[in-house]
């Protein structure tokens, strides 16, 4: 495919959006109605800008917008090609959700600080945004910055021993691999090539012919650990530590902008700065492989052993995100796809169940999944949303994640790994194992005996709505993956 | 004097050392506070703005000094008086004179006692400070050099905080100790260069290579001293906890960047094959003094002494960036020693004005002040995140090159430094999240006032340089190229047989 650039504009305001978004959060603060208001406009608003560019990426143009020139070579870019519009599309239509389900939770619950929670949720959504159009690892880094720096007060909401506990860990863990591992990797790279700008396509990578090879191999491991937020073990102790954090954020945080961030960032690098042609030609590929199914199998193993909902979904977004680079790193087209289409199903699927673990908060207060006997006959929406969030998760048609199975699974033949294979079959297993008996007992367990009526009903209608928007969005791409697919196949080429 | 370029027009450096010391030679004759604050703000605010034709007028494609001019000054002695600036110096000048002004505003209510004094101090240092960066006679260099130690050690002892006599005698020994073997370096080269003092006749000479070595040794301990590189740093944290907030501020952005500024002036032109033999050592230095500054910063619980050991580690990048001799490390160390001057400077006139309220620079007595000081804590955040080489802020591009430089020469050596880096985010955050949001029990901080205009006034302009530096740096590195371009290549002009045996014993 022919890649033309175009200079567009649109792509500097896209990421504006969210930024005026948060300054209209921040100075209309005191009015409750009219900030949410300003959170949803910008949202739909991006949702829009973004939406805008889709023709002409599909039409394989490469859209440029330069902003900043640092050094030669280092500057802050934006581009949109398939891969940025994968994330951007999934990070701004989940904020439309998203605010509306936070207004129903955040009220519902009364929580504190309603307003610097709002500006730093636009926030962590303006540097995801800023991730997506990155045109070089610097623009990358710092927006990676960004994010982490932004959700620090999402995570520390509640101001308790636990919150700050938990933040510190995130921050600790974010911050440290950044500096330790990018920074040194994005800087040798430059003095290697002199540039840090993306190539155009999967193949050529960045490097000269002559690069040597323990010197990539190295910034290739530096890589693959200084994006902590992609929680491959042992760097991912700071994903569940953040779970003391309110629902909304654990839902923006393990779905869509933090973990999503990470994973992004690390495939972008393996896709564009090292290129196929050089980790297939160094080995990176199929190592990179065997040691995310590590993380895979291990995640989902100790998400079995938990009992409280919001970190078994944690565990389980660890074992997810793996995916993604298990894919990618599997070098074949179809693995490619498959890990780069799961971006896109695990955050729809793992955002819906995510809202549902808030909604049964709001609604019962019950946080762990042996309180949830019975619950599900009470709130069958919610619980029916989970049932077929988890039905994705586990791979299973017609719901979103077996788009990504089948095509991790065709992946892992195509390049030859059985071994890869017996991962990805086991770690479905798992699934099914900690998944289902969540739904199973919520509809066909029995409330506790001599409980009282509690009147307990279903979450706010705010909440609910997004939840079941969210969940038919899961079916809707399962049984249509074309829809984004296409953006998929023009990163394969 | 092919290296000189003489402009014609006003002479501008002159004006620009004269003009404080004037001033405060007419406070002298005054007994009003309120009128020493508004004639000291408009005395270095006159200056900021006659130092901006320098900029304006500077020809960037020349590596000659420029705005030169020369009198006789001594004739039986041959000492004149020659000044002049090049790219290396000419950031550091304009960063002096734009400085002062918020140093001023910084000390407009901090400063209760004997305020005209204090006011002199301050013009006195701006007159030495200038001097020294454009003086290219030696002995005019050396007196402006002591100078500045006086008003510094006044500045430190009357205004000071509870330790101050401790701390004003350590730094006025630790660095009149380290000059006077410059002084015996200065007299040597005096009498081989013909009895002349003129400094950059002095560059690119053969001396004989153990008296280079000597003669670097001479330099490497009065600069070294006050930059401070590890193991001379102990004067700094204290000079810096007992200073008034003022005070700190010259420390830390103009005084510390004289031991850089020496090394490149001096070390580098007179005594290249030196330089080369003990790059080894001095990088190794610089390393530890990176990694020490950054383990000592994590512990400390007053935030000026965090600030001051946080300097040792970013003044150890300088250093780094410095001798690995190549372009992108001489220019990023520049621009960091700007940098550092910036947001430096910037976080101890936060400190101050958190002092001036709570009249304590602990740590803990700070926590949890931003949900009532907001517009305080956003400075102080900017600022911190600066430090630390954040992405987009000035201190990022300049950490950026100097590492990038420091990979091009040696892989392990820029991994080494690495760890300060991390280091560097540890305890800036920390800091910052102690003040932002403290934990569940912080003191109650209710009664604290946010920031009123002066203040605000004050931090602003750093914020602009943050990212001003940091988002288009080429503005400023345009400045310095030619010279560091020059300098480079006069060195391997000069050393380039040396440098490849040497190199071989390096690696």
């Amino acid at each position: 495919m022919d890649h033309t650039t175009v200079h567009s504009p649109a792509l500097l305001i896209a990421l504006l959006i969210p930024l005026i978004g948060t300054l209209g959060v921040m100075f209309r603060g005191k009015e409750e109605n009219v900030r949410e208001g300003i959170s949803s406009v910008s949202s739909i608003l991006l949702f829009i800008t973004v939406c805008t560019m889709i023709p002409k990426v599909l039409a394989g143009k490469i859209l440029m917008f330069n902003m900043f020139n640092l050094l030669p070579g280092v500057s802050v870019t934006l581009r949109a090609d398939g891969m940025s519009m994968i994330f951007a599309l999934v990070a701004s239509s989940l904020w439309t959700i998203a605010v509306f389900y936070s207004m129903g939770y955040m009220r519902g619950l009364n929580e504190h600080a309603q307003t610097r929670f709002n500006a730093c949720f636009a926030l962590a959504i303006f540097g995801a945004i800023g991730v997506a159009f990155s045109n070089n690892l610097f623009t990358l880094y710092l927006f990676y910055e960004v994010v982490s720096v932004c959700t620090y007060p999402l995570v520390a909401h509640h101001q308790d021993e636990e919150g700050y506990e938990g933040a510190k860990k995130y921050i600790v863990y974010l911050t440290t691999t950044a500096k330790a591992f990018l920074l040194p990797a994005m800087i040798l790279i430059y003095v290697l090539t002199g540039t840090l700008d993306f190539a155009t396509n999967i193949n050529t990578g960045i490097f000269p012919d002559d690069v040597n090879r323990w010197v990539v191999t190295m910034l290739y491991v530096f890589c693959l650990f200084g994006f902590a937020k992609n929680g491959i073990m042992p760097f991912h102790h700071w994903l569940p530590g953040a779970m003391v954090a309110p629902t909304p954020v654990s839902a923006l945080l393990h779905a869509v902008a933090v973990v999503k961030v990470g994973v992004f960032c690390t495939t972008r690098t393996m896709l564009y700065v090292f290129g196929v042609n050089i980790m297939d030609a160094f080995n990176l590929g199929i190592p990179t492989a065997y040691f995310v199914g590590f993380t895979i199998i291990m995640a989902s193993v100790i998400a079995l052993s938990k009992d409280n909902l919001k970190s078994r979904l944690a565990y389980s977004t660890v074992s997810q995100l793996s995916y993604i680079i298990l894919g990618v790193a599997l070098l074949t087209p179809s693995g490619v796809e498959g890990g780069l289409i799961h971006i896109v199903n695990h955050a729809f699927s793992k955002i819906t169940l995510f809202f549902c673990a808030g909604a049964i908060y709001v609604a019962t207060h019950k946080k762990y999944i042996s309180e949830m006997e019975g619950l599900g006959r009470t709130m069958p929406f919610t619980f029916g949303a989970f049932a077929i969030a988890s039905l994705s998760m586990i791979g299973a048609p017609p719901v979103a994640g077996f788009i990504t199975k089948w095509n991790l699974l065709v992946g892992s033949i195509e390049a030859h790994q059985i071994g890869i294979l017996l991962i990805l079959l086991a770690s479905t297993l798992l699934n099914a194992a900690y998944f289902a008996p969540v739904t199973y007992r919520a509809f066909f367990g029995s409330r506790p005996e001599g409980e009282v009526f509690t009147g307990i009903k279903e979450a706010p209608l705010a909440m609910l709505i997004p939840i079941l928007i969210a969940a038919t969005i899961s079916v809707i791409i399962g049984i249509f993956p074309n829809i984004m697919m296409q953006f998929v196949k023009a990163v394969t080429g | 004097m092919d290296q000189l370029l003489i402009n014609p027009g006003p002479p501008l450096l002159s004006i620009l050392i004269f003009l404080p010391l004037a001033g405060a030679l007419f406070l002298l004759l005054v007994n009003n506070e309120n009128f020493a604050r508004y004639w000291t703000l408009a005395v270095t605010g006159i200056a900021a703005l006659l130092s901006l034709p320098i900029l304006t007028g500077f020809d960037r494609g020349s590596a000659q000094f420029q705005f030169v001019e020369k009198h006789a000054w001594i004739e039986t002695l041959n000492i004149n008086y020659v000044v002049g600036v090049d790219g290396i110096s000419l950031l550091l000048l304009l960063m002096t004179t734009f400085i002062m002004p918020f140093c001023v505003l910084a000390s407009w209510t901090y400063i209760k006692t004997r305020v005209q004094s204090f006011m002199i101090c301050l013009l006195i240092m701006e007159s030495a400070m200038v001097g020294v960066f454009v003086a290219l006679d030696f002995v005019l260099f050396y007196i402006l050099w002591e100078a500045m130690l006086i008003p510094m050690y006044l500045l430190i002892g009357i205004w000071g905080g509870p330790r101050k006599i401790y701390a004003s005698i350590k730094f006025f020994l630790y660095t009149l100790a380290g000059s006077v073997l410059l002084l015996v370096g200065i007299i040597w080269l005096y009498i081989t260069n013909n009895y002349s003092f003129f400094i950059p006749d002095m560059m690119w000479q053969h001396y004989s290579v153990t008296a280079q070595v000597l003669l670097f040794l001479a330099f490497f301990l009065a600069f070294a001293i006050k930059v401070p590189m590890f193991p001379f740093h102990t004067w700094l944290p204290a000079a810096h906890v007992e200073a008034p907030t003022a005070g700190s501020v010259i420390l830390a952005s103009i005084l510390l960047k004289m031991g850089t500024y020496g090394f490149l002036r001096f070390a580098l032109p007179m005594t290249p094959e030196a330089t080369v033999m003990m790059m080894p050592y001095v990088l190794g230095l610089s390393i530890a003094g990176i990694i020490y500054g950054g383990f000592t910063a994590l512990a400390q619980s007053d935030m000026k002494k965090l600030i001051a050991y946080s300097s040792v580690g970013h003044m150890g990048f300088v250093t780094l960036g410095i001798f690995v001799l190549n372009q992108q490390g001489i220019e990023g160390a520049i621009l960091q020693m700007i940098n550092h001057g910036v947001t430096t400077g910037a976080l101890f006139l936060c400190v101050g004005m958190i002092y001036e309220r709570t009249h304590s620079r602990e740590l803990l007595s700070a926590t949890g002040v931003g949900q009532y000081m907001p517009v305080f804590v956003t400075f102080l955040g900017f600022f911190s995140l600066s430090s630390f080489g954040f992405p987009g802020t000035n201190s990022f591009v300049g950490e950026f090159m100097i590492l990038a430089g420091t990979f091009e020469y040696s892989i392990p050596l820029a991994l080494a430094a690495i760890p300060g880096a991390v280091l560097a985010a540890a305890y800036m955050l920390r800091m910052l999240q102690k003040v932002v949001w403290g934990g569940t029990d912080n003191p109650d901080q209710s009664w604290l006032t946010d920031l009123n205009v002066r203040e605000i006034v004050t931090l602003t302009p750093f914020l602009i340089f943050v990212f001003w530096i940091g988002l288009s740096p080429q503005h400023f590195l345009d400045l310095m190229q030619t010279s560091v371009t020059n300098l480079l290549d006069n060195f391997t002009a000069y050393s380039s047989q040396y440098m490849a045996a040497a190199d071989l014993i390096v690696r």
